[in-house]
């Protein structure tokens, strides 16, 4: 069998929905994807088209899939983290916190103020990055290119911020289980200050750039609106739903890590067409600028780190003089802490939406199971809805203001 | 979260419903669930979702090997307007892990329950289109499973791709 028929084989079991249309005219299935800039990934949509109107869509998923879930059940939970942060590689520090924040309920771990702090500093950084990646990709299908360039100077700023701050400019493992690896070292503070003097002026600037563009607008409004109800029933959360007016936000509804400390407000869209969903995100830069402003000056002092050590790393200095802290450091490297038996759902507000991290343990010092409940991959389901009998030019532009990331889709 | 006592009292409510579709509650660190009786599993929720539980936030599966029945299918119900959580587990056995699907109440459930037909192979009767949605369509075996070794695939290289999965191409 050659390469091509055995790749119609494997797609014979993918049916379309879609009717046919009579004698006059015909459908055409055109495969757009994997490899394609505006797939933001290695997304494959198999559409329907009758002329330019899309009549349905079949995304194919499953490309990165890397079986990282699996992965983590063979490490022990504090070597699990740099796995999971890949996931969702645009929202590395949530991945961290949903994964942290899990085992850290099942240990019944208190986390010292300054921690949770500094854990909502970076989630809030790690927020206004992926929003940026967004906005620059997403202006850029839909023609503004120097938009791209903006939104990447700004993230530049915030990727130099983690690598001060972690050494790392993605995947930082700064998060750990009982805290954040290190405090933030000296000038941190005052680049972060800088920053968010100035980030509100920037995104002032991208709403210039984009709020009057007529081209941009005619693309975006009232496109492929979809209402909240619908949204409901396919379980989106994020912006994409409060971009249909329903002001549903973890971190206001159940606060965690110390959200509740902070003053802030949830945008929320009309009537969650394109134009909601843009300026929805758009919005959420301002708010979380306001977080990263609070946690930043109202930094409690105190350890940056649970004392708890059986759980927790002692700190380095220690190890030269305390032969009960070589034992721990050595415990804790080779075997792992245990953590009691049980299962855990610790849902947080991720960029795209809720992102539950299931755990169980069974006693060891590995998770018998551990499940990211992925924003991107329950969210996507509703593209194929909100394109319906819409132009092809339309598909492109909601799957950018969908926003799935697909390391998060196919973990 | 519900406490202990709101937990008791749901569970109360879905025995009086049907006396035999709760098999057991859990309250731990939190976290209310109801174990529940599969084949009994759309009653059950559709009663949660009157008392308020419209809302899946997740749907995930679990492994218990080597306890049977080894399969667990956890939905994570939210209610946004009380704010409240809570867990509804069924649990399959692995040589007929089958359950009614839960798409017809959400359609969001589509590729959730996709997911664990391809990662656990729980069969949900009444799915339109249950197909594997993460591994590739040929793949054999549930790699989510515990007793699924790790690295127990080759990795295909150019030397060895006509020797396994790639020897039809």
């Amino acid at each position: 069998m050659s390469a091509i028929s055995d790749y119609r084989k494997r797609e014979e079991s993918v049916t379309m929905s879609a009717e046919s249309v009579g004698e006059s005219h015909e459908l055409l299935t055109l495969n757009i994807g994997p490899h394609h800039p505006a797939t933001h990934g290695v997304l494959r949509l198999i559409a329907t088209l009758e002329g330019e109107v899309v009549r349905d869509i079949k995304p194919i998923i499953g490309y990165v899939h890397t079986g990282i879930e699996k992965t983590a059940e063979q490490k022990q939970y504090w070597k699990a983290i740099p796995v999971v942060e890949r996931m969702d590689y645009l929202s590395y520090y949530f991945n961290a916190m949903a994964f942290c924040g899990a085992v850290e309920t099942l240990l019944g771990l208190e986390i010292p103020p300054r921690a949770q702090y500094l854990r909502v500093l970076h989630m809030e950084l790690n927020r206004i990055m992926s929003h940026l990646v967004w906005l620059g990709t997403s202006a850029l299908d839909l023609g503004a290119m120097s938009m791209f360039w903006y939104c990447f100077r700004e993230r530049e700023t915030i990727l130099d911020l983690f690598e001060m701050s972690s050494g790392q400019r993605m995947h930082t493992r700064y998060f750990q289980v009982g805290g954040v690896i290190e405090d933030i070292p000296v000038g941190f503070a005052e680049k972060v200050q800088a920053f968010v003097d100035d980030m509100p002026t920037r995104a002032d600037q991208y709403a210039d750039l984009l709020e009057k563009n007529e081209i941009l607008l005619s693309r975006l409004r009232d496109t492929c609106t979809l209402d909240a109800e619908s949204l409901l029933g396919l379980n989106v959360t994020g912006p994409l739903l409060r971009a249909a007016g329903v002001p549903w936000d973890l971190r206001k509804a159940t606060p965690y890590c110390g959200y509740e400390k902070f003053d802030f407000k949830i945008p929320v869209g009309t009537v969650g067409d394109n134009y909601d969903r843009f300026r929805v995100r758009h919005a959420e830069l301002y708010e979380s600028t306001k977080i990263i402003d609070q946690a930043l000056n109202g930094l409690p002092e105190g350890p940056w780190i649970a004392d708890d050590r059986k759980v927790v790393l002692p700190p380095r200095h220690e190890l030269a003089t305390s032969m009960e802290a070589l034992i721990h450091h050595f415990k804790l490297v080779t075997e792992g802490f245990r953590v009691p038996e049980g299962e855990c759902y610790f849902p947080i507000e991720a960029p795209r939406g809720e992102l539950g991290c299931f755990v169980r343990s069974d006693g060891s010092s590995k998770p018998a199971r551990v499940h990211m409940r992925d924003p991107s991959f329950v969210n996507l389901q509703a593209t194929a809805p909100m394109v319906k009998d819409s132009y092809i030019a339309d598909l492109i532009a909601t799957l950018a203001m969908v926003d799935p990331v697909l390391g998060g889709v196919d973990r | 979260m519900p406490d202990q006592a709101g937990l008791e009292a749901i569970a109360q409510e879905l025995r009086a419903a049907d006396a035999s579709s709760v098999l057991g509650t859990t309250f731990d660190r939190g976290r209310a669930e109801v174990q529940i009786d599969p084949a009994k599993n759309v009653a059950v929720i559709e009663l949660l979702r009157e008392k308020g539980f419209t809302f899946l936030a997740s749907l995930h599966g679990v492994d218990y090997y080597p306890e049977e029945p080894r399969l667990g299918v956890v939905y994570e119900l939210l209610d946004m307007t009380a704010i409240d959580r809570i867990s509804v587990k069924a649990r399959v056995s692995i040589d007929d892990p089958k359950i009614a699907t839960v798409t017809k109440i959400w359609p969001g459930a589509d590729f959730p329950e996709r997911e664990l037909y391809d990662m656990f192979g729980v069969v949900f009767e009444g799915h339109d289109d249950l197909r594997r949605i993460l591994m590739p369509e040929d793949y054999e075996g549930f790699p989510q499973r515990r007793d699924f070794p790790v690295g127990g695939e080759p990795v295909l290289f150019t030397y060895n791709e006509t020797d396994q999965y790639g020897k039809d191409r």
